[in-house]
């Protein structure tokens, strides 16, 4: 199957597995309880049908088409269909409030914008003349837009009735379309989530994309028997690899989830073969089976301690394909027949060949216990500029510090700063319409400059520590990681999330967010009482507790050589989650660090001026996009500084 | 609306049980394709009233219209078939069973084959069950509950067993949906929902609904017209905007502007 793939472009994919595997799946997706199955064959025509469409209603070269809404087969081919017309698909963030949308859709002069329902509808009908370039809306599902008079809304049902009838006029206008594509043409602009600043938009060419798709599929065997579920947001970079350039380099099935809530059931079902999710999902299964097993009777429990002491033993070994004497292989063995088996199965991940994750750090206790009950899980390295494709972990190669080596294609060094740089076949053409971007992060010899701060091991693999940027010092000159030290706080289930302080400072502070659902838990078993997340942020028991995880964590640090100054000295903790709806997080849930020092500004005074409590007053904003406020006093505890010598 | 036909006419309904006057002399009608509130004080005879409407209690006096017939005594099985379905205000499901098998229940008048063929997973009792389960599955998507089709009841919060309760109501395809404080308990995004999904039903599959309401708001935003009852009289009968200028119906249940 696999070709020379410098040549070649996502709709010649498409013609070529429409050819080749016709009755392959190409998509599932779960309507009316059902999985509903589309083949190449039948992508290939609905592609089509859409491409007309769009082009008897004007969609030309060269445009660009927003696509906003959850994974659906009908949104990917409309990717595809734009492409297969020279265009350029701009997929939005689906759970973005409308004001957020019209900066993007200005920036790249969006005429045409296919959406998944009437919610998206809506936004569009909100903003719409803010955007005065939009003149045309494309909806999947009709639900609740058949009383919507405008007359600029189309569904695509519509669309693709309309193009089958222009296809039958103009037989040979969508080949001669599809054969003008080529491999340097821009297929994709994805907007950067926009942690500082306005999103820009990451332009990259077809052969960007398919190279890297085509490249990884090879690094883990991907081929058209594949199955992956695709449920993370379609403006994601990652999901733009997995689920659709690795997809039409591979030929491999996306299987569609129902709804944002079925996931899990979903994935049960489907059993994906080819796997991609944040730390915080695999947290979040851990956090439920370790709950279910506190529940679970004395000798299940105590069999599945004996379990995971031996996977824990023995279980990464096997994996790596590392000796092992054989009777612990057989206690292995009948362990993964009676508990890591079953295990799998009820995670939904039994059928998983390869499991990715990145985005954060992932707790090494966390990536631990996924490899040792036999789950290939590893990790990789990438950015939107870099179609998320720069180091990969190659099998039997994991490290759990580390991202991996570079991956085939692609080349990093350090600068003095520490800041990893990268070149290879993923590098972006450049930002949309901002060359003075481009500039800034691309240097002369092709090399772009990540904003990240790296270290490479005397194995070649590299090594993540922060932002660059974030990376400050210290009011004694030395070193300060913020990031670094709330990975290690978020590590701890009663954590979701955790801001550091100390740049230009004396000592470390920190904010705690709590993990509701795990101290919950926690403090139902010990019979304290609570109404609610406020109530239980504030309660005493909570604040004994997250004082040990944090004494714990400036016990780790007091025996790093390089942080052992940089130990949490006061903390907090707050009264509300940090919520991308209030701004505090971006999109992808990375802290937006100015911005909560400035909001919270009394707090972080309060923490420095060592006072016990401190009242705040703080602005919300609710689901339904009405205005809120929480105040409340706030306690600020001590942590223990441990003053031992470095190892 | 004036032209629409009328689907539902009381005259002069009065129930009591034995010295208790629930309902006294209560005239309204109500038209095809609207939302038709009834809104009052605690006891004021609002839940009487749709008790009356499908069949559970029988008026002393009085007589019922059900398009354009007088209707004779009947039960609630009789009005389900004619095409009358309603939710309950303390929710009325069976809590052990699944989301999905709840709904199913709702077909239950268009279910026809016999239990042997049923039993046996045979012929037209397989048809008719996938025939069903389709139309379930259309219920469920429209109320965005997929995520809980496999999950008891009991198990859910009580603003999507109310979602739940609707669901099974809009299984069996109804003409007439009554429905009893639909929205009570609920937090302001839920009711939001509520809101849509009731006129996404009224609008789109052109069901005529009463509705009893607590919420002011609510009922004034989505019903066509409103009937206002108090102590199980009648004090009020039109539009929305008329009422909440009437001086009875502020003194009895909105309360007096001071």
């Amino acid at each position: 199957m696999i070709t020379d793939f410098n040549t070649e472009t996502f709709p010649k994919m498409l013609l070529r597995h429409a050819e080749t595997i016709p009755s392959r799946m190409a998509y599932r997706e779960k309507y009316l309880g059902i999985w509903q199955e589309i083949t190449w064959a039948q992508n290939l025509e609905q592609v089509r049908a859409l491409s007309c469409g769009l082009s008897n209603l004007g969609f030309n070269r060269g445009m660009n088409l927003a696509i906003i809404g959850d994974n659906r087969p009908g949104l990917y081919q409309a990717m595809l269909a734009a492409q297969c017309l020279g265009g350029v698909p701009v997929p939005l963030y689906q759970d973005s409030v409308a004001t957020e949308m019209v900066h993007v859709l200005n920036d790249a002069a969006i005429g045409f914008v296919v959406v998944e329902d009437q919610e998206q509808v809506d936004k569009l009908l909100e903003i719409k003349d803010q955007v005065p370039t939009l003149h045309t809306i494309i909806y999947q599902d009709p639900k609740g837009l058949t009383d919507y008079v405008e007359s600029f809304l189309h569904s695509t049902h519509q669309i693709q009735t309309a193009g089958e009838v222009f296809n039958r006029e103009h037989t040979k206008f969508f080949m001669h379309e599809v054969s003008k594509s080529q491999p340097t043409d821009l297929s994709i602009i994805l907007y950067t989530s926009g942690t500082t600043g306005k999103p820009k938009g990451v332009s990259h060419s077809h052969q960007n994309f398919m190279r890297a798709g085509k490249e990884a599929c090879i690094f883990d065997n991907l081929t058209y028997k594949d199955n992956i579920l695709a449920y993370l947001p379609m403006a994601w970079v990652g999901d733009h690899l997995f689920s659709y350039a690795q997809a039409m380099a591979a030929g491999f099935t996306v299987n569609c989830p129902e709804s944002k809530e079925t996931v899990m059931s979903d994935l049960r079902e489907i059993g994906p073969t080819y796997y991609f999710a944040p730390p915080r999902v695999f947290e979040g299964l851990l956090t439920q089976v370790m709950i279910r097993i506190e529940d679970a009777g004395f000798i299940k429990r105590k069999l599945f301690q004996a379990a995971m002491n031996c996977a824990k033993k023995f279980g990464t070994q096997i994996l790596d394909g590392q000796p092992v004497n054989f009777l612990n292989r057989l206690v292995y063995g009948f362990y993964n027949l009676t508990i890591y088996g079953p295990l799998r199965n009820v995670l939904g991940i039994s059928r998983l060949r390869v499991a990715y994750t990145a985005g954060e750090a992932i707790g090494p206790d966390l990536f631990r216990f996924y490899r040792s009950i036999g789950i290939n899980l590893k990790q990789f390295y990438g950015q939107t500029e870099t179609c998320a494709y720069v180091c990969l972990q190659p099998d039997g190669h994991v490290k759990y510090d580390t991202v991996g080596p570079p991956a085939p294609g692609m080349e990093i060094k350090l600068a003095d700063s520490g800041e990893v740089l990268v070149r290879g076949i993923s590098v972006m053409q450049g930002y949309y319409n901002r060359p003075d971007a481009t500039a800034e992060s691309m240097d002369d010899e092709g090399y772009f400059h990540t904003g990240d701060a790296g270290i490479i091991d005397h194995d070649g693999h590299l090594r993540i520590i922060d932002r660059a940027k974030d990376v400050g010092k210290m009011a004694n000159g030395k070193l300060f990681a913020p990031k670094y030290i709330e990975n290690k706080l978020k590590f701890f289930p009663f954590i979701k999330e955790a801001v550091a302080f100390g740049d230009q400072r004396d000592t470390v502070t920190a904010f705690i967010n709590i993990d509701f659902e795990a101290i919950a838990n926690w403090a139902e078993r010990r019979n304290i009482s609570f109404a609610g997340y406020i109530d239980l942020a504030s309660q005493a028991d909570v604040y004994v507790m997250i004082g040990q995880c944090i004494d714990q964590v400036n016990e780790d640090l007091s025996v790093d050589d390089m942080l052992s100054h940089a130990q949490i000295d006061r903390f907090l903790i707050l009264n509300k989650e940090l919520d991308p709806d209030d701004d505090e997080l971006t999109r992808t849930r990375k802290v937006r660090r100015g911005f909560i020092a400035e909001k919270y500004g009394v707090l972080i005074d309060a923490l420095y001026a060592g006072k016990d409590e401190q009242f705040i007053e703080i602005k919300v904003k609710f689901e339904d996009g009405r205005d809120g406020q929480i105040s409340g006093n706030i306690k600020i505890k001590n942590a223990k500084i441990v003053r031992g010598s470095p190892r | 609306m004036s032209e629409a036909k009328t689907v539902l006419r009381l005259e002069n309904i009065s129930l009591s049980f034995g010295g208790v006057k629930a309902l006294t002399n209560i005239s309204f009608d109500v038209k095809e394709h609207e939302i038709r509130s009834i809104i009052g004080p605690n006891g004021a005879g609002k839940s009487s009233m749709l008790n009356v409407i499908n069949g559970v209690y029988h008026p002393q006096q009085g007589t019922i219209y059900f398009r354009d017939k007088v209707r004779q005594k009947m039960d609630p099985t009789q009005a389900a078939r004619q095409g009358i379905a309603r939710t309950f205000q303390n929710i009325a499901l069976f809590k052990g069973m699944t989301v999905l098998d709840n709904i199913m229940t709702g077909r239950n008048t268009k279910m026809h084959s016999n239990f042997l063929m049923n039993a046996l997973w045979w012929g037209p009792a397989r048809n008719e069950e996938i025939l069903n389960r389709r139309k379930v599955e259309e219920v469920i998507d429209f109320l965005e509950i997929q995520h809980i089709r496999k999950t008891p009841v009991g198990k859910l919060s009580y603003g999507l067993q109310k979602r739940v309760e609707l669901a099974r109501a809009l299984a069996a395809e109804p003409s007439l949906l009554l429905l009893d404080e639909p929205m009570a308990g609920m937090n302001v995004e839920e009711k939001q929902d509520m809101c849509r999904f009731i006129l996404e039903v009224n609008q789109q599959y052109g069901v005529t609904i009463v509705l009893i309401e607590h919420d002011m708001g609510v009922v004034m935003d989505i019903s066509d017209r409103v009937v206002v009852l108090d102590y199980g009289k009648k004090i009020g009968d039109g539009l929305p905007a008329d009422l909440m200028k009437n001086p009875d119906v502020i003194s009895a249940y909105l309360g007096t502007n001071h």
